[in-house]
């Protein structure tokens, strides 16, 4: 397929996993104050730090209400990370190769634009979340869904799905993260009742919640870590998403695995042997933010080579097969 | 919202007679919608808009700075042609693009028609879409106007006239098809009684006629649709098209001439293209032929095409028949290739280079309407009747300064169809673009777009200028 086409298919499934875990993590905060009152201020702070857009934010909105951060995350279209920046990037990829996915599925990509564009999704947002944020994730899903059961699971679905699950690995790291953040002011309640219901909350927004009780019940810090990194089959853990996203590489390639012939193949290869072979326990002794940061940096290098391999224009070479 | 009271205002109604009532072809559909419950027309008008803006039928508005996209305006009640009352029309403009093709070709090689003098030979070559570049050249299999839109008109009398025709890149043949899938949700009852003749293979036969003017014979040619890009008026009509033929969609920047072959950049290498059926402007399509700035075609491709590796749609250099100062000659050209009467008139025009139509153009300026040879979308005209002195005293000066650029026709009165204005039917002046391709044979789209000047009394009907659109029934009998 067309480079121009393979990229746009890839950035416009990124954009839309992007915009949906925006939408989880502001969704579950917004719960989360149902249960904690008093914690305003602290509680959407992390919101912000988690995107790594704190500066810009405290230069333009100052304080970290509600309101401002749900502006900032959702509709400010000056933050690229912002649902609305991301749909809008997100539509116009698929604008330009809507030839290539389904009508359906462009239909979708279209219809979750215009709803976020309607003239009251602002009050809407902020009066009333919960719908607000749920319709979002409900629309990733249906784009996703749409997807699947309309186009053919070809070198374009796969580009897609690359896209999705880089994402998702990235967007998961980081909503654990959030968590380092909420936790650096108050140490002190490790293990107090807020900090289980923070942890479920994590859990909530990576809908990972009635997962991780079946398999483990109690709710524990180190646990919960090791389940949002490490859980096999669990289809939002960070294991899941790059082993995923390793498939449809090298469905597009024709690699066999655990064998590279591009960049792109060898990052991914390094990362998912990283992950598989690491010991969850010492993750979480030894400092999960470091190790976050890390998977975080790893997964640029990913991109990085999955842009050269494939899109960069190529004057007569040969890209990667 | 019935029917009861319209008015048809003294104009031709495509749907109710003078006297007031419907049409016979017309009957079943106005007695259908008069027997709708009270809101169920606006109601199904919205649902109409609403799947257009879902499945992001829009155009962009240049000289829009918001960058909005709007759905284009889409009218409920449908443009009813008879069989009988069609088919001639069929006839003429097979007629119409054979001669055309002709003078294409003879133009750009033997010049048969200029020594003769049949068309003035500076006339020709002073026209903006004439291409020095083409001379000599050798279309496959002698096809240079694959695709032509030729915009019709219906005056009081009933008579219907051919208006321009457009050679380049016609566009708004998407609009047809989805016109027709929203309506038929819209009035399915109706449309199972009356025998609509389809329009949905159109995709089939543009493919069928695209692969038929690959440069060799081939089994599977590769064929693609050029498009300046997303943000070009017609994108999404690029990419239906592109989508309803199942072939790729290209830009200047996905392609590449390598080992003498127009190529595809793609994920695993090049890949050969053999016919491109582009949607760009002559002029940049090749910036080493053309004009050099173009960011938007492919260097070298001008070349690949004169040596007949790769084939174009349309044929560059046909925008000399698109020129409407040349218009005036087609039906001269009718019968200097044809040896035929035109089956369809033009509209009388007054050329403002020769001296005598000129000055009677400059007198009766308030009652013409003044074109310039080569704008399309509407702009740049003047309507006599409805314009003030200051623009009257504007297109005098423009016309002495360039009387070659300008033709004047009378003002017509555009038949009407009754179209909804809130919550009820009033007449709307209505043009009807039907669409010919020529490949294998000359098909030609049973209706066309019907575009509906939206504003009371209002007759331009572009879509950049206020226009919507209709469906268009042509009926099998």
């Amino acid at each position: 397929m067309l480079s121009r086409v393979a990229e746009s298919v890839y950035w416009m499934s990124r954009y839309i996993e992007r915009a949906e875990n925006v939408a989880r993590v502001l969704g579950v905060n917004n719960q989360l104050q149902h249960h904690l009152s008093g914690l305003t201020e602290e509680q959407w702070d992390p919101m912000v730090k988690v995107g790594g857009d704190e500066v810009p934010f405290r230069a333009r909105y100052g304080a970290a209400t509600r309101e401002n951060v749900i502006e900032f995350l959702t509709f400010d279209a000056g933050n690229p990370n912002s649902i609305i920046a991301c749909l809008t990037r997100a539509r116009e990829n698929a604008r330009s190769v809507r030839e290539i996915i389904s009508s359906e599925m462009w239909e979708e990509v279209n219809r979750f634009y215009l709803f976020l564009r309607e003239p009251d999704a602002r009050r809407r947002a902020v009066e009333d979340p919960h719908p607000f944020f749920e319709h979002v994730r409900r629309s990733s899903h249906l784009i996703e869904g749409t997807k699947n059961e309309t186009m053919e699971h070809a070198e374009a679905w796969h580009f897609s799905r690359l896209g999705r699950y880089v994402e998702r690995a990235d967007q998961t790291t980081r909503i654990l993260d959030v968590k380092y953040f909420l936790l650096l002011p108050s140490a002190d309640d490790v293990g107090r009742p807020i900090d289980d219901l923070q942890w479920s909350a994590l859990l909530r927004s990576a809908s990972a919640f009635e997962a991780y009780r079946r398999a483990h019940g109690r709710v524990a810090a180190a646990q919960v870590a090791r389940f949002l990194l490490f859980e096999r089959d669990f289809p939002r853990s960070v294991q899941h998403c790059i082993s995923a996203a390793q498939l449809s590489l090298h469905a597009i390639t024709g690699t066999p695995l655990r064998r590279f012939a591009n960049t792109a193949e060898q990052a991914l290869g390094r990362l998912v042997a990283e992950i598989d072979y690491t010991d969850s326990a010492q993750v979480v002794r030894g400092g999960l933010h470091d190790f976050l940061d890390a998977i975080q940096n790893k997964l640029n290098g990913v991109g990085d080579a999955i842009t050269r391999t494939f899109f960069a224009p190529h004057a007569g070479a040969e890209p990667g097969k | 919202m019935t029917f009861n009271g319209y008015d048809t205002g003294g104009f031709y109604d495509e749907m109710f007679l003078p006297d007031g009532t419907p049409r016979p072809e017309a009957r079943l559909l106005v007695d259908r919608i008069n027997g709708l419950p009270e809101g169920e027309v606006l109601r199904r008008h919205q649902a109409a808009e609403r799947a257009l803006l879902n499945t992001g039928i829009t155009f962009a508005v240049y000289g829009d700075d918001q960058g909005a996209e709007r759905i284009f305006p889409f009218d409920i009640v449908p443009r009813i042609i008879p069989g009988a009352a069609w088919d001639p029309i069929e006839r003429g403009l097979r007629q119409r693009v054979e001669a055309l093709n002709r003078f294409v070709d003879d133009v750009y090689n033997d010049r048969n028609i200029l020594r003769d003098g049949v068309v003035p030979a500076d006339l020709v070559e002073s026209s903006a879409g004439y291409r020095p570049e083409c001379v000599g050249l050798r279309p496959p299999r002698g096809i240079w106007c694959h695709i032509t839109g030729t915009d019709l008109v219906r005056d009081r009398d009933g008579t219907i006239y051919v208006l321009e025709d457009n050679l380049r890149c016609p566009s708004g043949v998407s609009y047809v098809l989805e016109n027709r899938g929203v309506m038929t949700e819209t009035f399915p009852v109706v449309f199972e009684g009356l025998g609509v003749r389809p329009v949905a293979d159109y995709p089939s036969r543009l493919l069928s006629m695209l692969e038929y003017v690959a440069p060799a014979a081939m089994k599977r040619p590769v064929v693609a649709v050029l498009t300046p890009g997303m943000f070009n008026s017609a994108y999404f009509e690029h990419s239906f098209l592109a989508q309803q033929m199942g072939i790729q969609l290209v830009e200047g920047r996905d392609l590449v001439v390598a080992d003498d072959r127009l190529q595809m950049r793609t994920t695993s290498g090049f890949e050969q293209v053999d016919v491109l059926y582009r949607r760009i402007d002559d002029n940049f399509l090749d910036p080493t032929c053309f004009r050099s700035d173009s960011m938007l075609g492919v260097p070298g491709l001008m070349d690949l095409y004169r040596r007949g590796r790769v084939a174009l749609v349309n044929a560059p250099g046909t925008g000399v028949a698109d020129d409407k100062v040349v218009y005036a000659y087609v039906p001269k050209m009718i019968r200097y290739y044809l040896d035929q009467d035109p089956i369809l008139p033009n509209v009388p025009t007054f050329l403002c280079w020769h001296d005598k139509d000129r000055r009677h153009v400059l007198d009766h300026l308030a009652e013409l309407v003044v074109k310039p040879a080569n704008e399309s979308g509407g702009y740049g005209m003047l309507i006599g009747p409805a314009s003030t002195a200051a623009e009257r005293r504007r297109f005098a000066g423009l016309i002495e300064a360039e009387p070659r650029n300008y033709i004047a026709q009378p003002t017509l009165a555009l038949s009407r169809v009754p179209t909804r204005v809130e919550d009820r039917f009033e007449g709307r002046h209505v043009d009807l673009r039907p669409y010919i391709l020529y490949g294998g044979e000359i098909y030609v789209l049973p209706g066309g777009l019907t575009r509906v000047a939206l504003e009371k009394g209002s007759l331009v009907v572009n879509s950049s200028q206020g226009g919507g659109s209709k469906d268009t029934w042509v009926l099998s009998c």
